[in-house]
This record gives structure tokens, sequence and C-alpha cells, in this order.
């Protein structure tokens, strides 16, 4: 009897990245479902223009390397892209918004650099930044969140998708009439113009920790984070270094000063912070890679947005500090590299 | 009081899935002997052994058809009575991997005739003849790297620490479980002469905590010797805890240096299979001419244990255990992290045969897709070595020799964590196994180059020591014909001078 041979081992993989993949989207469906209740449909119908955006773009690039098409886009890989990108996007904006930001994170950020594994930064943070700093008055287009006792317009499913691809809104409804700054931005307004932390976040947009809705948001966002740590697809080091190093100066601050920096609560609550924790800086490709590197690159992500949302130029920096970790990483995994079994301390 | 502890934890490593119960359901049976033996004179690692036997002679069970080539090595024996059909090179399971070697191809006579009825010379007392007899008994590590036990053990200088390791840690093998079970008294005998051969102070039986009967009975077999040098530690089930280094380090804390082995720093590690082993040579004079090997996997009717003499070929081990039951992917020769696949089952049984997975489609792993390494660090915190395959492999990619020695693959145990966490399903450790290789041949290249340099370099100097030599020679003797030279001018002016005055004199 002649048998085929294969090298060892045997067993079975465990797992494999599109199952790491789909996870991480299945994490997020609480988070999503949520966000439509409160924000209406921009969320899935820029998830959608994304992920169209995103596969067209990966399989035309992929073509052009001449390099298999099927492996890459089964892989998930642009989906959780989308996904990210979607997330981190005001919910009234044209399609164009999307488009670019999910084109640029899959043809730049990602197949320029040689695809799946090879990109330094993180896609979907280089295309929100760069839609950031290049669209500001589309990408400041928040919502304030749905509630009984707030009477602000909100748009239905078609009305939201007839504005992303039209721009037309509804007869007597403007965009400075739906749109309402973000509580992280209310609060930084606030503290600049000397108001105390207390004053500044006494509006009807707040809610206990962060601003209403949001925290619901943030709260399952964290929950879908808790439950890839269950599933082990992602490992706890990044999430905490991350959350201790926003909470850290948010705490210490705060308790020096509770009237001139917003709570750690507000900061944990608010804007892209359990988003980024659990989703953006765990993204494995552009992270540190041993476990040690991994609690000093989301210290750094923790550290460098809080530092962003207090003195920078913009309500939330999250993006940058992911984008500034990510080009720390080489230095970082260089310096973390654990001691070998065998070997002397070096 | 016997002292039980428990080791640490391992570093890195898996919890996998472990297939053991399907083997450990079924009590030991011995397997019938087969009309023809193929017995490998390369039974263990280090030299092979060097046959004494002709072609057509008789020989009697136990009796010695190799005898112990240059250390290390071991002697081999016939595993039944019979006739010597052939002697020639055949492909045989060796500890890592196939390879060729010469065979004693043996026709049994079915009477299983013992040699020397009468038994050996007692056991000696002092420790050299012991080990001369532990390398003319064929003892060799039953755990699978069947390296000489008389070598191991004479290298074991100042040994503080025996392990005798039934940790078992590789899904599927149940050899030593069983033998834990239905031996335990040998295992402890031959644990205590370990002991006595090393000198160790301590003597530390580790066994995985999935294996409670035979933790038990090993346990009672411990306090019945009441040896003050006996302790039992459970070990974690996570593989690859058996490995030697990890066990030294889950027992004592305390790490291999890299490049060196277990007795470089006083520890020894001995299969308990061997320890029995040693046990029934001192014992009943019998050399190793069996082994307990589990026959387990999806493909195999009813998965059991079997005591085998060894040189039985596979095929006949299925066979006895109701054989083929679906279809068979893949036949594994030991367990499925570590061991190699077969590519026929006619090849014979050795020393290092632990256990033959038949795995059917589901149990192994298929070519299948893979993708691009995504950084997930998942074999960084599998690897028990703590090395980082990810960056490993990207020097691999670039043949970055220099990279790959500061990344430490020649540390790598070749355990295959990380192939089985890897999401994007890379072949890491067979691409590490390559690059070992490679890292190697480049060794050996860059030593080559660099003794061809120095023979240039000391060529050079040889020849400018000639030419200053040289130059230092005409000097002197162009100094010796200036002396010379001057020493005539002198002589000439002196006659001239003579005879000027003679003329002077002759006119007076």
């Amino acid at each position: 009897m002649q048998l085929r041979t294969a090298a060892a081992p045997h067993a079975a993989p465990i797992t494999s990245v599109p199952r790491i993949m789909r996870h991480v989207l299945y994490a997020l469906v609480p988070a999503a479902l949520a966000y439509v209740w409160f924000f209406g449909y921009g969320l899935p119908i820029n998830f959608a223009i994304a992920a169209g955006t995103a596969l067209v773009t990966e399989a035309g690039v992929l073509k052009l390397r001449g390099r298999p098409v099927r492996p890459a886009l089964t892989d998930g890989s642009a989906l959780v892209t989308s996904a990210l990108l979607a997330f981190a996007l005001p919910p009234l904006v044209m399609w164009w918004v999307p488009a670019i930001g999910a084109f640029v994170a899959i043809a730049m950020v990602k197949q320029l650099y040689g695809g799946l594994g090879r990109n330094l930064f993180n896609p979907a943070m280089v295309g929100y930044v760069l839609l950031l700093v290049s669209f500001p008055i589309q990408m400041t287009q928040w919502i304030p969140p749905r509630a009984d006792d707030l009477q602000f317009p909100h748009l239905g499913f078609k009305a939201s998708l007839d504005y992303s691809l039209a721009g037309r809104l509804p007869p007597g409804l403007t965009v400075d009439a739906l749109t309402h700054a973000t509580p992280l931005d209310t609060v930084r307004q606030g503290l600049r113009a000397m108001e105390t932390f207390s004053e500044a976040r006494a509006g009807s947009l707040f809610g206990e920790f962060g601003g209403r809705g949001w925290e619901w948001i943030e709260g399952l966002i964290a929950l879908g984070g808790l439950y890839l740590l269950y599933a082990g697809i992602i490992r706890w080091h990044i999430p905490l270094a991350t959350l201790g190093g926003l909470l850290a100066p948010a705490a210490l601050l705060y308790l020096a000063e509770p009237s001139r920096f917003a709570s750690p609560g507000f900061h944990l609550f608010t804007g892209a912070s359990m988003l980024g924790a659990f989703f953006i800086a765990t993204d494995p490709v552009s992270a540190a890679a041993s476990d040690r590197g991994r609690l000093v690159y989301g210290a750094g992500i923790g550290l460098l947005t809080y530092a962003i949302r207090t003195w920078g130029g913009y309500p939330d920096g999250l993006a940058f500090a992911v984008l500034l970790m990510n080009a720390a990483v080489p230095l970082i995994d260089h310096y973390t590299r654990p001691r070998i079994y065998g070997h002397a301390k070096r | 009081m016997l002292e039980i502890t428990l080791a640490r934890r391992l570093v890195g490593g898996l919890e996998l899935a472990a297939h053991k119960t399907a083997s450990t359901s079924q009590p030991i049976e011995r397997c019938p002997l087969p009309p023809e033996l193929v017995i490998s004179l390369h039974q263990h690692g280090g030299h092979s052994a060097v046959p004494v036997v002709d072609v057509g002679r008789r020989v009697l069970k136990g009796e010695p058809i190799g005898k112990p080539g240059p250390a290390p090595s071991a002697a081999v024996h016939a595993s039944s009575s019979g006739r010597i059909a052939a002697i020639e090179e055949r492909l045989v399971p060796a500890g890592n991997c196939l390879r060729r070697s010469l065979c004693i191809v043996l026709e049994t006579d079915g009477e299983d005739r013992p040699y020397r009825a009468e038994r050996a010379d007692p056991w000696p007392a002092e420790r050299a003849a012991q080990l001369e007899r532990i390398a003319r008994g064929g003892l060799a590590g039953l755990g699978g790297a069947v390296f000489p036990t008389s070598a191991k053990l004479a290298s074991a200088n100042s040994c503080r620490m025996l392990i005798v390791n039934g940790a078992e840690c590789e899904p599927y093998i149940s050899c030593d479980d069983m033998l834990m079970r239905a031996a335990p008294e040998q295992v402890v005998s031959g644990a205590r002469r370990l002991a006595d051969l090393t000198g160790a102070a301590e003597c530390l039986i580790a066994i995985e905590r999935d294996k409670p009967q035979a933790f038990q009975a090993v346990a009672a077999a411990a306090r019945d010797a009441a040896d003050a040098r006996l302790k039992l530690v459970r070990v974690p089930s996570v593989y690859p805890a058996g490995g030697e280094r990890q066990l030294v380090e889950l027992l004592s804390g305390e790490e291999v240096p890299s490049g060196q082995v277990p007795s470089d720093v006083g520890f020894v590690c001995q299969n308990v299979g061997t320890a029995a082993a040693l046990h029934r040579l001192a014992e009943d004079g019998e050399p190793l001419i069996s082994r307990i090997v589990t026959v387990t996997g999806g493909g195999v009717a009813v998965p059991r244990n079997l005591e085998v003499p060894i040189g039985v070929a596979v095929g006949r081990l299925i066979e006895h255990c109701g054989g083929y039951a679906q279809g068979v992917a893949r036949l594994i020769h030991g367990g499925s992290m570590m061991g190699f696949a077969l590519p026929n089952d006619t090849l014979p049984v050795t020393k290092a045969t632990s256990c033959v997975i038949a795995a059917g489609a589901s149990e192994v792993r298929q070519g299948g897709e893979s993708w691009p390494c995504i950084r997930c660090g998942d074999c960084a915190s599998a690897c028990p070595v703590r090395l980082q395959p990810q960056q490993i492999l990207g020097a691999a990619h670039g043949a970055d020799f220099d990279a790959l020695g500061a990344l430490g693959l020649d540390d790598c145990i070749e355990c295959g964590c990380c192939d089985v966490v890897c999401p994007s399903h890379i072949a890491l450790t067979e691409q590490f196994r390559r690059a070992k290789h490679a890292l190697g041949k480049h060794r050996q290249r860059r030593a080559l180059s660099e003794s061809a340099d120095e023979r240039f370099r000391r060529k050079e100097r040889r020849r400018e020591e000639e030419a200053e030599r040289g130059r230092a020679a005409q000097e002197a003797l162009r100094h010796d014909v200036d002396a010379g030279e001057a020493a005539r001018q002198a002589a000439v002016h002196a006659a001239v001078e003579r005879a000027k005055r003679r003329r002077e004199e002759s006119q007076h």
C-alpha cells in the first residue's frame, strides 16, 4: 500500500484568517444595531459603499499586480477594514467619502505595500485621517442621538440613501439642522472657553459617562471586544494597555483639577476609545509582535490619544495615535524581543 | 513518605486534543510473530551496530546479531529465533526521519527459543561495567529519540537531578501510559537503578496530569520501594511539556543553556520505557528486543497498545488491530506533532517506534489554502522556546543568515506548535527545518572561506619572511664579499708596500 507523505506537524491548524475576520465582524454587530437605532442608517450605507469599493479596488490592484484575486477577496480583511472605516465616519456623508476612504485604505495603504500582512499602517485609520484633513466639513457632520426628549429631525432609510447618493435632503431640512457637535467636541470647546467640565457637559446630549447614545454603542463595542478575547481572536495586552494609557493621565489630571479636565469615564465612553482599544489597535498586521511590545504599543496609543484630545487640534486623537504608534512598531519590536530559552539575559 | 509535587507552568505550548482514550481502553497485547523480521542495525542515534552474523546462520531470541559500533552506539539482538535470510540495505524509520540502513532479515522459526536459557552473568557492581552491559543490552531512549542509553549515562557527570520522563505529551501516543499502568514496579526499579548509575540525589518521575491511573500505579510502586530519592511530579497536560528542555525548566526552574544538552548542566532525562528496559536487562538479563507500540487513529479498527518484537512490519500491527477501518489519509510514525509520515506499511518497527497512527482524512492537515502572515503573534505565544517565528520566517525568506542566527533558529525544537496555531496555515516548522539546513551549509561555507583566507594570509606571511630572509642573506654575503675585498685590497696593498720596501732596500 502506497501512502502520501507530508511534513510534520500532522495535526490540523486550529484557526484561519477568514475565521478571525469573520469573528471580528460578528463582534461588531450589536454595536452596529445600536448605532442604527441612535444615529440612523448612515452606518450600514457607508459600510456597503466602503465594502463595495474596497473589494473592487482590491480585485483591480491584485489583477494589476498579477496576483491571485480569490483568496484575498474571500479572506474578509477588506470587509473588516470597511467596517472600521464606516464606524469612524460621521453617518451623514455623501457616497464619495467612504468610497475615497476605502480606496485609499486598500489601494495605497494595503496593496502598494504588498497586500495583506505587509502594510505598516492601519488601512482604515489612514483612510479616515486622509478624509479628516481633506474634507473637514463633511467629516464633522455628526448628528445628535435619537431620544424621546430630544427634538432633532432624523432621516429614514430612503432619505439617508438619497442624501448619500445624490446629496438631496427632504424639503425643509438642511445639513445644519440635522447635525450637531459631538460630545467630545462640545466638552473641548467648553473647556477652551474656560467653562468647568461639569458646565461643559451639562446639556441634554450627555448621559451617565459620555454622550447619550454613544455610551451605549461604546459599551456594546466593549462587549464585542470581550467576545473577541473570549474567542481567542485577540489577546488582552493591547486593549488593556490602550485603555490604561488613556485612563491613567485622565484619572490623574481629573483628580488634580476636576473642573478643568474631562473625567476618566467620559474619556472611556466617548469618541473612538473602545473601538480603538478592542478593534483598531488590535489589528495584528500593524501592531507590535511580542506581548511586552504590545503593552508598550497599546499604552502609547492611549497616552497619545489623551494628549491629542486634551491639548491637540482635534476633538478625538485615536486615529493619529494609532498611526504614530504604527510607525514606532519596528523600534518597539526590536527592543521588546523576548529572551530565548537557554540564552543569558541581554 | 513519597513526595508528590506539581510542576511549574510551561511557557507557551498548546493544550491539544489528546486522542489517547481510544488506545488506552484495551490492555496491552503481544503482537504475534510474523514469518519475517527486518531488524535495522541503526536502531539508535549515533553509530550503527556492526553485524556479527552471516547469512544462513541460525540465531536464538535475544542473541546479539550486531555489536556496538564506535560510541555512541548499542548492540542489536535477534527479536526471535530463526535463520538469517539476508543482510541488506533497507529503508527504516530512525529517530526523526526515514533513512537507509543495513538490516538483518530474520526468517522466524516460530519457536521463539531463548538465547542462553541459564541467563547471563550477574549484574556487575561497578559503574563502567554496568554501562558496558547497557550498551551490549542494546538500550536506547524509548521516548522516540533513541539515543544510546550507555552514552547518555556515561556523559552524565555530577548529575544533580534525574528526570524519569512519563509525561508523554504528544497526542495519540499512550505506550508510556500503558506501561506505567501495567508494570509500574519495573519503571520504579529502573528509575532507582538509573539514580544509582548517575549518582543523582533526586529522582523525579514526571507524569502528565491526564494519566491519573498511571500516576496512582507508579505512586504505589514508589511507596513500596521506599527510596528517599524518588519523587513524583504532576506535569500540566500541555504539549510539549515532555520535551527534555521543557521538562528541565518545569521541574527545576532552570534552563538548559543554548547549544548545550541537559547533562552538561547536571540533569539527566530518561524515558519510563527505558527505565523499565534497564530493569529487565539487570534483573532478567533480557536485552531490548521488543517495545510497546501504540497503534491508533481513525483509520484503524481497534486502536490499542501492542508489545511488538523489533522488526515486525507496521502493516502487521494494523492487521492485528482489526485492519484499516476507513480511508487512511496518512500513516504516521510517532505522534501527530513531531512524527513523520510513512510512504508504505511494510517498513519495520524499530526501537524508535512509539506509535503508529493510521490517520483518517479529518485528523490531519490537508494542503489547502494558505494566506500571508498577518503578524498575529500566535506563533510566538505558542512557542515554548520563546522564539518569534514570524520574524524567523521573514529572515528565512530573505536568506538573512545573520538574522536567523540572532533570532535563535538553532534553538527551535521543531515541536510544531507555531504551525498548529497559525491562522495563515504557513508550514513554519518545515520552513525552519529547511532554514536550519541552509544555515548549516552557510556556516560551513563561511568556515571554509575563512580557513582559505587564513591559509592565504599565512602563505603571504611566509613568502614575505622568506624574502626577508633572502635579503638578509644577500646582505650578509655582500658584507662578507666587501670584507673579503677589503682584506684582499689590504693584502695587495701590503704586498705592494713590501715590494716597494724591498726595492728601496736593494737600491741602497
